[in-house]
């Protein structure tokens, strides 16, 4: 039984997210347990990044069919928000990854959302030129995990994948 | 059915209808923001209260399964209800205005909903606990970005110090409802009510603006008497629900 959980979990390796795809959806933190109830049944445990997160219905779905095309056919997806997920659960090559697809990956635990009015996140380091000279634009991007920053010395705007 | 249940329903489904109703609001300005990053932002919040409104709905519709042996789902909740059904605060369902007022609007609700859900995470109810831990982390967000939109309007131009002023007057008397508790909710409510004053007057303090005293409050909203602002909003919401019953995408 471990050995199909851990077939399980190779399978999810392949399961993308939906709007940022160089990120599995293991390098995100989102799988919370695959629980083998036999052979057949097999239950996965997934968490949204966000109350609002679109890609969640998509993923459910992206995962169901790659456990279809290898012969699990009963799957059941289960959605829990306990613990509420967090940056802090994205993989190291995941940020690299990230990373070397243009997106600044997040800052870890202590640097998370400061609450003081019009304080920002420092030294969000700039993914072109790797300058850490950089200035937030805006605290919401193009999609709710995201925050839009500019490079002050290469001048390129970019995506920060923010605290959560 | 028994009064708690009863009572536990009709709380899960005020806290719903509040993030539905706010949502389904600033929802009006996607592609109509002052500019594209806001347009960006206040959609963002959207999301965010949309999604909170899901979880709720959820947990309101197993409930009622529960008990009462019916269909309910999240899209029941939202789509086929009338307008005395809903329980959400006034301040959600008032027309946008101008920038200044939705800004302020959810500087307001935002603050107020930072209070309560840092309760909720301390409830006995699991569900309702998760959600809340889950919603506060968007909700320091939300504060940030509205708080610093109240500040550079207050203390900005003579114009936007105006608009500001006037969005003061207009949303002030709807506040006074955030802490009357409805028959469905802890009386200890208006314990927030001074900690909700302090965070705002300490805004108000950057954004050269004046809290309001004396000021005549409405409510209702809680318990379904609502401005004529909601059957508006809810039959531009469940027009396709109610032309096509149970279409899907
Ligand atoms: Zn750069």
């Amino acid at each position: 039984m471990n050995n199909n959980k851990e077939h399980i979990y190779s399978l999810l390796e392949q399961v993308c997210d939906p709007e940022i795809p160089v990120l599995t959806i293991l390098d995100l933190g989102i799988v919370r347990d695959v629980i083998c109830a036999d052979d057949q049944e097999i239950e996965i445990i997934i968490t949204p990044t966000y109350s609002g997160c679109p890609a969640m219905d998509a993923i459910a779905f992206d995962i169901k069919l790659k456990m279809l095309e290898n012969g699990f056919n009963k799957v059941k997806i289960t959605y829990t928000l306990n613990p509420a997920w967090t940056t802090d659960w994205m993989t190291e090559s995941g940020k690299s990854k990230l990373k070397s697809y243009g997106i600044a990956p997040p800052q870890n635990v202590s640097s998370r959302i400061n609450k003081i009015m019009f304080n920002e996140e420092q030294n969000i380091e700039c993914p072109l030129c790797h300058s850490i000279h950089t200035k937030l634009l805006s605290e919401f991007g193009s999609t709710a995990c995201k925050s839009l920053y500019q490079c002050n010395d290469c001048k390129e705007p970019f995506d920060y994948f923010k605290c959560h | 059915m028994n009064k708690s249940s009863n009572q536990l329903i009709d709380y899960t489904i005020y806290l719903g209808d509040c993030a539905l109703i706010l949502g389904q609001r600033n929802a009006e300005w996607c592609a109509h923001g002052p500019i594209l990053e806001q347009d960006i932002a206040i959609t963002n919040i959207t999301l965010d209260l949309i999604g909170q409104s899901r979880n709720f709905y959820q947990y309101a519709a197993q409930l009622i399964n529960a008990v009462e042996n019916k269909n309910a789902t999240e899209d029941s909740l939202a789509y086929l209800r009338m307008e005395r059904d809903f329980k959400n605060l006034l301040i959600c369902e008032l027309p946008n205005g101008d920038w200044a007022q939705t800004v302020l609007r959810q500087f307001f609700f935002s603050t107020f909903q930072q209070l309560l859900f840092e309760k909720l995470k301390d409830s006995p109810d699991e569900h309702l606990s998760a959600i809340a831990v889950k919603s506060i982390k968007e909700i320091n967000y939300h504060i940030k970005w509205s708080g610093e939109w109240v500040i550079r309007l207050g203390d900005g131009t003579e114009e936007s110090h105006n608009r500001m002023i006037s969005a003061v007057n207009n949303l002030w008397m709807y506040t006074g409802e955030f802490f009357i508790a409805a028959d469905y909710e802890n009386s200890d409510l208006i314990l927030l009510k001074n900690k909700w004053l302090d965070k705002v007057k300490d805004i108000f303090d950057e954004a050269t603006l004046t809290v309001p005293e004396n000021v005549f409050m409405q409510t209702g909203g809680k318990t379904g008497n609502h401005t004529e602002y909601l059957g508006f909003v809810l039959s531009e919401m469940q027009s396709l629900q109610r032309t096509y019953p149970g279409a899907e995408w």
